[in-house]
């Protein structure tokens, strides 16, 4: 009874450090899942017709092949995704889970880098995301990561490109409501990388960032810039709480 | 206006839920080429394809054939033509072994609003066909990755 | 080329079994353009075949109507144990093969 009650205490405490308002509440949090046509719906929910597990795969392989000499196995990656973004003492920066993959890759392994968009990272990406498949997102916000959610914070309710619009606009504003004949989601990021039938494939929640920002006739910034993390930073701790869905699917 | 607004409303309802099953098929050079003067019976096949697809890159299709077949003819193959792709003839499947459950699934790609024709031949020659429209509706916002 | 390959972990004899392929691959229609304006030349899986015990048992002819990655679901009808070989191959002559063993309970 007395540990409870400190672990109950603690969490408050820690709620109040950050006693920010998130724009939608715990119980009012949606996955995109649920403004998606049935066809999208139940490709995802199949997993034997799911096209992402082409992915999934592939990243299996790479991972056996790669990673395996330092990470046990694949269960040793149970929970990573739901921390990511975060921040990484020796890059000195907060980053997201391909960037920690980039970092492992040249930092440690000493070797040239995937590249942000390449198959074999996607691949990667999406295997160790596959792993915290139905864990709730968990980021900290704290500490050494506070600078990078903030400027997070203030790119997402910022107005960008020739349409002025801010995320905030669609994303907290107008979700449920139609953009021409899609609805428009809550935009969080908890089922990337994830296969869109638009790109044909699957990609990665940065390159979903970028396709918004053209969709509002904003100039994109570079795969990795470091306003797409402090980005992605900010949408998974508004997305706290909603579990981690792998491989998605969407439009 | 409030009782003409809900009035509109359930007709769209209507439409969208009860499809007209075409007893006619759209007239594509490359299906009737293939039929080549024979008359397709409309009955025992059933394309089933989103009335309004989310995106034209992969629409779910999947296409029965009812039996019972065994004794007598079974289907051979069965066809899918698309009414206004760059290429109509957008696949066969073919059956070169006699089996009862005739189904298929995959995914297509439609080049917009059109009807898609599948059509089942059978070891004696005869054709069972159908024809479905869909509503392919493109992306809210442009993507530029 | 990945792909993935399903079939009951077990069959019943003379019932049809489901089976579900999904390949990794672009199905390049031929009609879109790279950045500089140049076509990028078609490339689809052409051909699909299976064969159960050596019998061809089913067969697909594909174009680029078929989404990229694509996907099959299908029967077959189970007679003995034994496997399922798969072959495919597309424009650019690429040619895959893939088997995947059944079981009769």
């Amino acid at each position: 009874m007395l540990r409870a009650t400190i672990v109950a205490a603690a969490c408050a405490a820690s709620m109040a450090a950050h006693a920010q308002q998130r724009p939608i509440a715990a119980d009012a949090l949606r996955s995109g899942i649920a403004y998606a046509g049935a066809d999208i719906r139940a490709m995802q929910a199949d997993d034997l017709a799911n096209p992402g597990f082409l992915w999934v795969q592939r990243g299996e392989a790479l991972f056996n092949e790669n990673c395996t000499a330092c990470h046990r196995d694949a269960a040793s990656m149970r929970g990573v995704a739901a921390r990511y973004p975060a921040y990484d003492p020796s890059a000195k920066s907060v980053l997201d889970l391909e960037g920690r993959i980039e970092q492992c890759r040249t930092g440690r392994q000493h070797k040239p880098a995937f590249g942000r968009e390449s198959d074999d990272l996607v691949s990667l990406a999406t295997f160790v995301t596959h792993q915290s498949r139905g864990l709730p997102m968990s980021v900290s916000i704290d500490g050494p990561a506070r600078a990078s959610f903030e400027r997070g914070e203030a790119f997402y309710t910022q107005r960008h490109g020739q349409m002025n619009l801010a995320c905030t606009h669609c994303h907290d504003q107008s979700y449920g409501k139609r953009l021409y004949t899609e609805t428009i989601s809550q935009g969080h990021g908890t089922a990337f990388p994830a296969y869109r039938l638009e790109w044909q494939g699957q990609g990665s929640l940065q390159r979903r960032l970028r396709a918004c920002l053209f969709g509002v006739r904003a100039e994109m910034p570079k795969p990795g810039a470091p306003e797409l993390t402090d980005l992605e930073l900010y949408l998974a701790w508004r997305a706290n709480g909603l579990p981690i869905e792998s491989p998605g699917v969407r439009r | 206006m409030k009782r003409r607004r809900f009035v509109q409303g359930a007709v769209a309802l209507v439409a969208l839920a009860v499809r007209p099953v075409h007893a006619a098929l759209p007239s594509i050079p490359a299906l009737d080429g293939w039929l080549a003067g024979r008359t397709p019976r409309f009955a025992r096949i059933k394309l089933s394809i989103p009335a309004i697809a989310d995106n034209g890159f992969a629409v779910p299709m999947r296409v029965m054939v009812e039996g019972p077949f065994a004794p007598g003819p079974y289907v051979k193959s069965i066809r899918l033509f698309s009414e206004t792709n760059p290429v109509p003839d957008m696949a066969v499947f073919e059956f070169p072994l006699p089996i009862e459950r005739v189904e298929i699934e995959s995914r297509i790609r439609l080049a917009g609003t059109q009807q898609v024709v599948a059509a089942a031949e059978l070891t004696d020659g005869s054709v069972y066909a159908m024809a479905t429209e869909v509503i392919v509706t493109l992306a809210g916002c442009m993507d530029g990755t | 080329m990945e792909a993935r390959i399903n079939i009951p972990a077990k069959v019943v004899r003379n019932e049809p079994f489901e089976v579900r392929l999904q390949i990794r691959h672009p199905m390049e229609t031929g009609y879109r353009t790279d950045d500089t304006g140049k076509a990028i030349a078609r490339n689809v899986v052409r051909s699909v075949t299976c064969r159960y015990n050596g019998d061809l048992v089913f067969a697909a002819q594909l174009s680029s109507g078929i989404a990229a990655n694509p996907y099959l679901r299908f029967f077959v009808t189970a007679r003995a144990s034994g496997e399922l070989q798969f072959e495919w191959v597309d424009d650019a002559g690429v040619r895959i093969s893939e088997r995947a063993p059944v079981v009769v309970a």
